[in-house]
């Protein structure tokens, strides 16, 4: 288990977002979290790299560990943390840079500087989020002239750079086209031989399709974690049933 | 433009008085609004016009070069035979505007920074209110304070009489500090917010993120701020007038005694009959304020349609 969460509550001001959430994160999988809108998958996803952090009046109680480690103890650096827990957003958000530029960003950070070092890394990257033969010969065009589709193969192209044991997607495709969903969908299925990946997705057919894992949520609360065949074909809790069969949400 | 108005109430009984009325008041806005557009457009042309005509007399009918009045260094305009050399003006108009745009650039946006990244609370609620007022302290204050703080400091500083170069462009940044600051801080509050979240999830610090993201996005927007300020500053004429010194030569150091175009009209126009050639001759260095003012337009220009892109 990479990830052990552990009584976890959050707070926005006085808002209970997540009630009690314990949850463990196989390595090296597709974990999925399912559920209505706005019972608090994003909230649980943004925990795991601590970007709420940013949003003034957020408390939270409880442990989150990332290899035995508190995530949110005093002695991890946030940078640190970031780094090796990479996030995709649900809007693709490439930086107003060439594409080259977006992807050397991160590494550059962390302190990469020589240029053939860079070049291996962009190209790398490029290709393990399966964008590099379409922009091999055009690294130096601005990342907002790629179509929304190749804009998100971008930002993740961006987030492997770092080279992150996790990445977190936040429903990545929900704003793309079925073909480039498919493209990123296989892309999942690709690197989670590499990568641990917890991906939020309103599309219970694309958890089915791609997660080794499913986490249904409701109000906050996790309902049922389980495998996803399981969880798709034998629910455990009633609600979870009416869920999955179209009953409510 | 809508004179149908008068059939459509005509029109079948019944609905006819609602519809007349509907039609009578778009009507009305329009002739409103077209009418003060109009009034705009002929006040500008007017202007430019009357501008172009009286500046370019001395150039056309009255024997004077457009070369000895951009290059040449002497201003005798009473003199015998009477010499019309603006380059000192021009020069000093330059330098003190951008100098003060040196000085106010990094100033405003370290304001702008500090009010939307580091703390956007106390930006708003205390430094916004105070940089506005800024923005409406009238020149001849600001003037006055130059002539009774930033004069008396140069001078004991460093050597000279105080007034000059530098003085005029410190008092000038003060001026332009507002414009600068509110168009930065305008950008960076537009800039899309999925965009420092991208930096942040990187493993970004804060600092990282402003400099290496946030900035060169802003650029160009910043330098809108930036160029607008030059230009009021260029056309900036009181202020000024109170601590550079007047003096129509071209200054050896930031300490001499200098003057600018806007100084040497407001100085000059009063002693001069209308028609005259020396009038003329300060009509053409109001026409050259107004395409500097053109070009400064245009460099904005370019700049939003860098932005956009
Ligand atoms: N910044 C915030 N401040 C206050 N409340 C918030 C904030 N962000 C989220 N919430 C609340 O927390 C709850 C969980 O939000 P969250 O975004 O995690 O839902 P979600 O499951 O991701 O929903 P969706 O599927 O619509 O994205 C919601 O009720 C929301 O109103
Ligand atoms: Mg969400």
């Amino acid at each position: 288990m990479i990830i052990e969460i552990e009584k976890l509550h959050l707070f926005y001001t006085e808002f209970h977002a997540l009630k009690d959430v314990n949850l463990s994160i196989p390595e090296k999988s597709v974990t999925a979290f399912i559920g209505p809108s706005g019972c608090g998958k994003s909230t649980l996803l943004r925990t795991l790299n601590r970007m709420n952090d940013t949003i003034p009046g957020v408390r939270i109680e409880g442990k989150v560990e990332l290899q035995g480690k508190d995530i949110y103890s005093s002695e991890l650096e946030v940078e640190y943390l970031r780094k090796r827990v990479g996030m995709v957003f649900q809007q693709p958000n490439p930086f107003p840079k060439s594409i080259y530029d977006n992807v050397a960003y991160g590494p550059r950070l962390h302190g990469v500087g020589k240029k053939s070092e860079l070049d291996a890394i962009v190209e790398k990257s490029l290709r393990s989020a399966s964008l590099w033969n379409e922009v091999k010969d055009v690294l130096k065009k601005s990342a907002w002239s790629l179509s929304g589709g190749q804009q998100q193969r971008l930002c993740i192209a961006r987030a492997l750079a770092i080279e992150p044991e996790i990445l977190l997607m936040d429903e990545s495709t929900s704003a793309l086209d079925p073909i480039s969903t498919t493209k990123i969908e296989e892309l999942t299925r690709e690197l989670c031989r590499n990568y641990t990946i917890v991906m939020v997705t309103h599309n219970m057919h694309q958890a089915a399709r791609i997660s080794d894992r499913t986490v249904f949520f409701l109000n906050g609360e996790v309902v049922e974690s389980a495998d996803t065949q399981m969880l798709f074909s034998n629910p455990v809790d009633q609600r979870t049933e009416d869920y999955i069969s179209g009953r409510f949400g | 433009m809508n004179l149908p108005v008068t059939n459509k109430q005509g029109g079948p009984p019944g609905k006819s008085g609602k519809w007349g009325k509907h039609v009578i008041e778009e009507a009305r806005g329009r002739a409103f609004v077209y009418f003060c557009v109009l009034l705009m457009v002929v006040t500008i042309f007017s202007i430019v016009f009357f501008i172009a005509s009286r500046g370019l007399t001395p150039f056309i009918s009255q024997g004077v070069s457009v070369k000895d009045m951009l290059f040449g260094l002497k201003w005798k305009p009473e003199g015998n035979p009477p010499l019309f050399g603006a380059l000192p003006f021009l020069f000093g108009s330059f330098v003190t505007s951008v100098l003060a745009a040196l000085i106010a650039a990094p100033l405003g946006f370290c304001a702008s920074i500090f009010m939307t990244e580091i703390m956007p609370k106390f930006g708003r609620t205390a430094l916004q209110p105070a940089i506005e007022l800024l923005a409406g302290i009238p020149s001849v204050v600001y003037g006055f304070v130059g002539l009774s703080v930033v004069v008396p400091f140069l001078r004991d500083v460093f050597p000279g009489q105080g007034i000059g170069i530098l003085a005029g462009a410190i008092v000038l940044s003060v001026m332009i500090l507002p414009t600068v600051t509110t168009i930065g801080t305008d950008a960076l509050r537009s800039l899309p917010s999925g965009l420092k979240e991208g930096s942040y999830a990187l493993g970004a610090t804060r600092w990282q993120t402003i400099y290496r993201l946030i900035l060169p996005t802003a650029l160009p927007s910043l330098l809108t701020g930036v160029v607008l300020g030059i230009a009021r500053a260029f056309g900036e004429a009181l202020a000024v007038q109170m601590v550079i010194g007047n003096a129509p030569h071209i200054p050896r150091s930031l300490f001499e005694s200098a003057t600018t175009l806007t100084s040497i009209i407001t100085l000059e126009m009063g002693n001069t009959t209308s028609g005259s050639l020396h009038n003329n001759a300060l009509w053409s260095l109001a026409l050259i304020l107004l395409l500097m003012t053109f070009l400064f337009v245009f460099v904005v220009r370019m700049l939003e349609r860098r932005v956009k892109r």
